[in-house]
């Protein structure tokens, strides 16, 4: 691959990923005993940081105080409850083959691999499987109401990319049970004096000293304070970066300024193109849409999804007849059929939109239909199963989905790359770990359905309360001053930086930035990308860059709630991070999982991979703002799961 | 339409607030309540004045955060979150009055973000389990009859916004506490801290300022999930039985 037009320069390839040797079942094991471990009387003179109270930040905070550890934790919100994996509906999946459906370990694992059209991390992959029994187990001790059946046991269901049924779940309300669990566990620590909560506070910048994490420079978004925290380690668990898109399925404020400050300070970033594009969203009804609202995957399970066969057919969907319709996953995926993985659905509907036969206002939604499931099942039954997104989809478009067939569309939802990290979850930067979605690890270049919450208490229950032992046993604790020079440097830019927003009193507001790029971005960088495409997006995201820091607007002062300076602060990152996403994707020049090259397809316009040549992961090092980055490759070796080309049909 | 929006504006918790009249137009009926109000805090950063502060996160009814009294009820007037409600439940030349949160508990931060932090308080003094990671055994040790989970899950849907606060004269969190104990009580896995936990968490709930509870019923008629005001009385029965039996 040449370094063309010098975009970016290669450096060396990542040589260790502290990953054991052996046979793979036995990894885990083999790590865990192979970890120092920190004396229990020790714990508690070793703070550990942890940013973000989701899934995987929540869980890790809880167990790290269990454990004795000190822990200082911080979330944007006004409460460590409303982190964003409460929006999560469909489910968790685990290999507890509860159904005897000839589910196991190896099977969740090889689905995994494949589903991540083979470029994540067998090591890993395999340890978050096995993890995954535990997780079900824990969540159901803390009291998590799972579906259950009528014998009193635990109800499953089965998600897209896989054929056996291994997802548990709570309505569709499966997040919101998850992080209430893990949020009450840490209710009991900060309670407890064990975990020093900081709510409604904003990690600026990570202070490093001596090349290790030691700590953040973090705002108090009441108050306008700009404070320093210093500890032995510091765990991102801050979520990913699809809000750079302007319109996702994220909450409003989530955001990527942890990690991409963590990425200027030093960590790898590893993979940024590989986004996910979710099939099943409500489809935007005008330019004042400020978010999408995502329908969960698991509706596919009984909605048949279709278009007019007739281009330009503006009929009501009940008066298209039955011969006039096609159900085209049905068609072109005939074993998978509506379940196919979310990347196929998503581009199986941009194509037929794109074909003209797209359904609703200007032509971009196809249609989910629930009119067999009523018929085959009953309207109570299927009221049962999906009651409360049916509600929610009518209270959104005025529209009742038991009646009329329910019209979707692709949205950003959730970005697979993130922070490069080793099998310890660290990062490059010794002390940072990074977990959940905030990380690149398990799930490649697409992830399965019900698989992030997985990750993220696996994570944040399992994976890192162990290995962070290791760490923290084998550093000596020297105090770091809060005068210190490292300290002092990252407190000044921070407050340099929010002050240089506050001054530029520019014409235009910060959204208006944001969804400027986000356009950009869906356009060049969304569900289909050029090398034409992306050139542009890469010549245009330095000049918005120039044109903001001339023209934005931001009101009032820094020393106060100021919800405008908040944005602005988090689009200064967007537009940079939008840019290694953009040269990601464009030195990758092959097709995988949720990124797809038009050059790099199959005759059949599914997505071919070229594994001779991009086997790897991309972690990218920082060098400078617009500065060419530096390639590392993580190079993937396959011993278990042989690469094929995936194949739903 | 074009609508005009009365709206509390005050600048922190320490000075003195009032209602600030606005005009805004051409909002589609398609918007919900909170990309009206982003609508006029576009406009007023161009004049150059402060946008309206509010919380809000994921502006699909699940995260809690987003709360406000429109035209004197919490969430408005559908029963939804307030980033749930659309704006084809107004109509043009509507005058739509938009207030925080009013509660002893719950001061005022600015315009019309509120601080809930008691609510926090009081599940910390115990709305969980003690299950810490690691010790649990497997899922399906005990079985939980499927009316009792179903129960259970029906007052776990409650996300903390504080409706139920907002919306009784006596600013009581007797809803958001008895969603909680009637969750975790009800289930086999929460039994061992079933008399604790009711007693523990109706003190911090009394501590922090929130009223009594005179059965108006308002809460649960202003929940956006549906939380049954039955919850009120299950937490009574267990608090009397807790305060007979002792703390087990």
């Amino acid at each position: 691959m040449p370094d063309h037009d010098v975009r970016w320069t290669t450096g060396d390839p990542i040589a260790d990923t502290k990953a054991p040797d052996g046979p793979i079942a036995e990894r885990w094991d083999r790590r865990r005993f192979d970890a120092k471990l920190v004396n229990p009387a020790n714990r508690r003179k070793q703070t550990v940081i942890v940013v973000g109270t989701g899934l995987a930040g929540g869980a890790a905070g809880a167990t790290l105080a269990e454990q004795g550890y000190h822990v200082v934790q911080f979330c944007y919100q006004d409460s460590p409850r409303r982190a964003h994996s409460i929006a999560a509906q469909g489910g968790i999946n685990a290999a507890k083959n509860y159904r005897n459906d000839g589910d196991s370990v190896h099977r969740l694992f090889y689905d995994t691999v494949k589903g991540g059209d083979f470029r994540a991390r067998e090591s890993n992959v395999h340890r978050l499987a096995q993890v995954s029994v535990e997780i079900i187990d824990q969540c159901v001790a803390q009291g998590v109401p799972f579906a259950r059946e009528y014998g009193g046991l635990l109800d499953t269901r089965s998600f897209g990319g896989v054929q056996v049924s291994r997802t548990f779940y709570a309505r569709g309300q499966t997040g919101q049970q998850l992080l209430l669990g893990a949020y009450q566990a840490l209710s009991r620590q900060i309670a407890a004096g064990n975990v020093e909560m900081h709510a409604r506070t904003e990690m600026l910048d990570l202070i490093v000293v001596d090349g290790r994490a030691r700590g953040i420079v973090a705002r108090d978004l009441i108050t306008g304070a700009v404070s320093t925290y210093v500890a032995d380690a510091v765990v991102l668990a801050t979520g990913g970066y699809g809000n750079v898109f302007y319109l996702s399925t994220n909450a409003k404020n989530s955001n990527a300024t942890a990690i991409w400050r963590a990425h200027r300070r030093g960590a790898y970033f590893a993979n940024p193109c590989f986004t996910q594009i979710h099939p099943t969203c409500i489809p935007r009804s005008g330019d004042h849409q400020s978010k999408l609202t995502l329908m969960s995957e698991s509706l596919r399970n009984d909605g048949r999804i279709w278009v007019p066969k007739a281009k330009g057919d503006t009929r009501p969907p009940g008066e298209i007849p039955e011969d006039e319709r096609d159900y085209y996953l049905e068609r072109i995926y005939p074993a998978f059929g509506n379940l196919v993985p979310r990347d196929i659905a998503s581009r199986a509907a941009k194509n037929v939109c794109d074909e003209g036969r797209g359904v609703g206002p200007g032509g971009q939604g196809v249609y989910l239909d629930f009119a067999d499931a009523i018929r085959r099942l009953g309207r109570k039954a299927v009221e049962a199963k999906y009651g409360n997104l049916f509600e929610m989809y009518e209270r959104i478009t005025a529209e009742d989905p038991y009646e009329v067939p329910m019209r979707i569309y692709p949205a950003i939802h959730y970005t697979m790359g993130g922070l490069w990290v080793d099998y310890d979850l660290q990062t490059t930067i010794p002390g940072l770990f990074a977990i959940g979605e905030a990380n690149f690890s398990d799930h490649g270049a697409n992830r399965l359905g019900a698989s992030a919450l997985m990750q993220g208490l696996a994570d944040g229950y399992f994976v890192l309360p162990s290995t962070i032992n290791d760490y923290l046993a084998r550093q000596p604790h020297t105090p770091v001053a809060e005068d210190h020079p490292a300290v002092t440097e990252a407190v000044g830019e921070a407050t340099d930086r929010l002050a240089r927003l506050l001054s530029v009193d520019g014409d235009r507001t910060p959204d208006s930035f944001h969804r400027e790029l986000g356009e950009l971005l869906w356009d060049e960088c969304g569900m289909a990308r050029t090398e034409s495409g992306l050139r542009k997006a890469l010549d245009r995201i330095p000049s918005l860059r120039e044109e903001f820091w001339r023209r934005i607007k931001v009101p009032g002062t820094g020393e106060e709630l100021n919800q405008s300076l908040e944005k602005a602060n988090r689009i200064v990152d967007y537009l940079e991070l939008a840019e290694l996403m953009c040269l990601d994707a464009l030195h990758r020049t092959e097709s995988c999982g949720g990124h797809f090259r038009e050059e790099s397809q199959t005759p059949e316009g599914e997505a071919a991979r070229k594994d001779e040549e991009f086997s790897y992961a991309a972690a990218w090092e920082f060098t400078g703002t617009g500065a060419p980055p530096v390639l590392h490759r993580e190079e993937l070796t396959f011993e278990y799961v042989h690469p094929t080309q995936r194949s739903y049909a | 339409m074009n609508l005009t929006l009365r709206i509390w504006r005050q600048r922190d918790a320490g000075s003195a607030g009032a209602m600030t009249t606005y005009e805004v137009k051409g909002i589609s009926e398609d918007m919900s309540f909170l990309e009206m109000l982003d609508h006029l805090n576009e406009e007023l950063i161009l004049a150059g004045d402060e946008p309206v502060a509010f919380d809000h996160d994921c502006r699909e009814g699940i995260c809690g955060a987003c709360g406000m009294v429109i035209n004197g009820a919490a969430h408005g007037p559908e029963r939804t979150t307030t980033c749930q409600l659309h704006m084809r439940h107004f109509s043009d030349g509507d005058t739509i009055d938009v207030e925080p949160w009013r509660a002893a508990a719950f001061p005022v931060v600015k315009d019309l973000v509120v601080d809930r932090s008691a609510f926090d308080r009081i599940i910390g003094a115990g709305g969980y389990v003690s299950a810490p990671t690691g010790s649990a055994p497997d899922a399906h040790a005990t079985p939980v009859p499927k009316p009792a989970a179903d129960l259970a899950f029906e007052h776990a849907e409650c996300i903390g916004c504080g409706a139920c606060v907002a919306a009784c004269p006596n600013g009581s969190a007797m809803l958001f506490t008895s969603a909680k104990v009637v969750h975790l009580n009800v289930l086999p896995q929460g039994a061992p801290e079933r008399e604790s936990r009711v007693l523990d968490m109706v003190d911090t709930m009394d501590a922090q300022g929130f009223g009594g509870c005179t059965n108006t019923g308002e809460c649960a008629t202003a929940c956006p999930k549906g939380i049954p005001l039955t919850a009120i009385g299950r937490m009574n029965r267990e608090y009397l039985r807790a305060t007979v039996k002792g703390r087990g």
